[in-house]
């Protein structure tokens, strides 16, 4: 490319409007537009790649293979010692013995031998006991019937039927045998198999069986969090910038904060992790693995972002708003509150949206309080344990069984749906509170 | 005629009868530099004062003195005193924010609140406590506007924002603004620099009634502005006000060899 000595040697040189130099002007000019094309279209390459992948390894996990069968409810399986059925008898019922027969009459096994009743239990899941008694539970009048329900099939089951698991393999390697790939053919010739909708993905706890491992923990955790870092971080950080923009004098002090404020913002975030176990959890006794603690660990993170975020939207309100204001006798409590944060609001809201996101897609942190755990039931309060969404897809990443795999990207889409969601959010937010002046 | 003022360090007596604002021994320092330099100026009731010189002379900063302004600029400082009628505006029991309720102000680039017509000139006496009730606001909306002479203009849609207005009609929406603070003192700095020749004619009508009511001060780059529209001209020069006098006088009989050259055009 011509430099501009070049360029003005060769003009002074020639006569004003040089037709080569004009070429060769227009000539950098596409050139520099086609980097340009070029940088964006390998970003969309890539970004098309990383979603591509993500979405056909993990939509998989939003089906869930289920097998219909007719369960006998037995008054007699329900019935206590006393011969009478009530709460407690219905609770402490053998669910898993009334699905494995209803299995076992619809394979037509009438007396089956030992490897046979292994492995047509294989079938299962092992969360069918307590489908079964969710739905008696429900519906006491079932008790004496015999009623078709859809319950789910064991995780090798539906990795077969999702194609995750090749039938020519030989049968030693595989995690079907032979009799097994004949019942489930026969089972699904009848109409007994099918892929449902996964609901349990959104309401399962933590579980060693893929087709009964579900986000339900992590989605109220990170629920949890989102909002202690909505009610922590935010104020503190809009009070801070609104400090330091506007009343603040100016002075090394408080330069050494505004310095060690964007250092903050670069700290990576596993020291905050170290933090937090220091400070919440052995000084300050807060329980381990509860989402309070991982709250006020992510609001410490977003905290920096925040107050940048603010204080550059302070900034950009024109001081002549201010000038008016301070002409018609506003203070300045009033001038911050009544115009310079009002009309900052857009950019704030985008700041703090950008900052829970952060938030919420971050694990390192969570890892170093403890909130990788194997939690099963929901947490009612933050102080219960929890896990978060990232916390769990990385769980779920580091377990080898095919169902995992799926449930892992499948979790991925769930997380990147929520950040795109809130990103949305932020830019619809900011368009509705852009005011011009 | 009155005795002209010139820069002196002399506690002088009042220069004219009864003066709306004195100015004693006013310098304005940004950091350690010094910006204006005791500066004697008294500025008569009801009347319009220009303040002219070429840029940098301190014209504005010392207009900006007059409602303490400059104490948003963490770095300014202001010595000397100044009273508006007889009471001091730097004093500890005069609160600042009172004081630029009397003393009304209009910028260089016309800086309507983003907001309703409605709501930028309510916001003034709402702040202050001068409104009775939702009648007696609209009352004062109504009148501040027909003062500013644009009533007859916006009275349609008072409810839009004030930002939607051309030019001029949002300057005057900003005289409008000051004017409903109910004060004595209206500076102006510059208030025409943005406006097209029709907008500003519409304005200097518009100083001119105000006169009437209101003590002007309008700081203006324009020799044939301040011809038009005052009635007491002061010219400053470096930092130095060099002379002050009737408005005709410093036109046509300039005294300092200063004020001659720039008045003509030799510099500025």
């Amino acid at each position: 490319m011509a430099t501009i000595e070049d360029t003005m040697t060769m003009a002074a040189g020639n006569k004003l409007n040089d037709p080569a130099l004009l070429r060769r002007r227009y000539a950098a000019e596409r050139r520099f537009q086609m980097y340009g094309i070029a940088a964006l279209g390998i970003a969309v390459f890539f970004l098309v790649v990383l979603f591509g992948s993500i979405i056909a390894k993990g939509w998989t996990a939003f089906l869930q293979t289920s097998i219909r069968l007719d369960v006998v409810l037995d008054p007699a399986e329900f019935r206590n010692a006393d011969g009478e059925i009530t709460d407690q008898s219905i609770r402490l019922a053998d669910y898993t013995k009334m699905a494995r027969k209803a299995l076992q009459s619809a394979l037509g096994l009438d007396n089956p031998s030992r490897p046979e009743t292994r492995d047509m239990r294989a079938l299962l899941s092992r969360g069918v006991d307590v489908q079964v008694r969710a739905a008696v539970e429900a519906d006491r009048s079932l008790i004496g019937l015999t009623v078709p329900m859809w319950l789910l099939a064991n995780g090798n089951v539906d990795a077969l039927l999702k194609g995750a698991i090749d039938r020519d393999i030989p049968e030693d390697r595989r995690q079907l045998n032979d009799r097994q790939l004949g019942w489930i053919d026969k089972l699904a010739a009848e109409g007994r198999v099918e892929k449902h909708f996964n609901t349990g993905l959104f309401t399962f706890g933590a579980s060693s069986q893929p087709e009964t491992a579900g986000l339900g923990v992590a989605l109220i955790g990170s629920f949890f969090m989102m909002l202690i870092v909505a009610v922590v971080a935010v104020p503190i950080g809009v009070a801070a910038a609104a400090y330091l923009e506007e009343f603040a004098p100016r002075n090394v002090f408080t330069d050494i904060i505004e310095v060690n404020i964007n250092n903050l913002a670069a700290v990576p975030s596993i020291v905050f992790g170290l933090l937090g176990l220091a400070v919440f959890i052995n000084f300050m006794g807060l329980p381990r693995s509860a989402s309070l603690v991982g709250g006020l660990v992510l609001s410490l993170m977003t905290l920096p972002t925040v107050i940048i975020a603010t204080r550059a939207a302070i900034r950009a309100v024109p001081p002549s708003i201010r000038e008016a204001a301070y002409g018609v006798g506003a203070s300045k409590m009033q001038t911050l509150f009544h115009h310079v944060l009002p009309l900052a609001m857009p950019g704030i809201l985008t700041g703090t949206i950008i900052g829970l996101v952060q938030a919420l897609g971050e694990t390192a942190p969570l890892l170093m309080i403890g909130l990788v755990a194997f939690v099963v039931d929901y947490p009612t309060t933050p102080m219960d344990p929890a896990t978060a969404l990232p916390v769990q897809i990385y769980m779920w990443a580091s377990s080898a069984e095919r169902g995992f795999v799926e449930r892992t990207m499948g979790a991925t889409i769930v997380l990147l749906m929520f950040l795109f969601v809130m990103n949305a959010a932020a830019v619809y937010l900011r368009r509705k509170y852009e005011r011009k002046w | 005629m009155e005795q002209i003022a010139v820069t002196t360090s002399i506690a002088p007596a009042p220069l004219i009868a009864t003066p709306k604002v004195t100015a004693r021994d006013v310098g304005v320092f940004y950091g350690a530099k010094q910006a204006l330099f005791d500066v004697n100026l008294d500025i008569p009731r009801n009347s319009v004062t220009a303040l002219i010189g070429p840029s940098g002379c301190g014209k504005s900063t010392f207009l900006r003195c007059l409602n303490r302004m400059n104490d948003t600029i963490p770095i300014c400082r202001v010595t000397g005193e100044i009273e508006l009628d007889g009471q001091d505006i730097h004093d500890r029991d005069l609160d600042v924010v009172e004081l630029r309720a009397r003393v009304g102000m209009v910028f260089q680039k016309p800086n309507p609140f983003p907001k309703s017509i409605f709501d930028n000139i309510a916001y003034g006496p709402r702040i202050h406590g001068l409104v009775r009730d939702r009648t007696h606001l609209e009352e004062i909306v109504t009148t501040s506007l027909e003062k500013a002479g644009l009533w007859r203009e916006v009275k349609d849609r008072i409810h839009e924002p004030g930002t939607g207005l051309s030019g001029g009609q949002q300057q005057r929406l900003c005289i409008a603004r000051a004017i409903a603070t109910t004060p004595d003192v209206i500076l102006m700095d510059e208030p025409c620099s943005a406006l097209d020749p029709i907008a500003t004619a519409k304005v200097e009508e518009l100083i001119d009634e105000l006169r009437q009511n209101y003590t002007i001060v309008i700081v203006t780059h324009s020799m044939q502005q301040a011809r038009r529209v005052s009635q007491k001209t002061a010219f400053f020069h470096i930092g130095h006000l060099v002379e002050t006098g009737d408005t005709e006088q410093i036109f046509d009989d300039p005294r300092d060899k200063r004020t001659q050259d720039y008045i003509n055009g030799r510099f500025g």
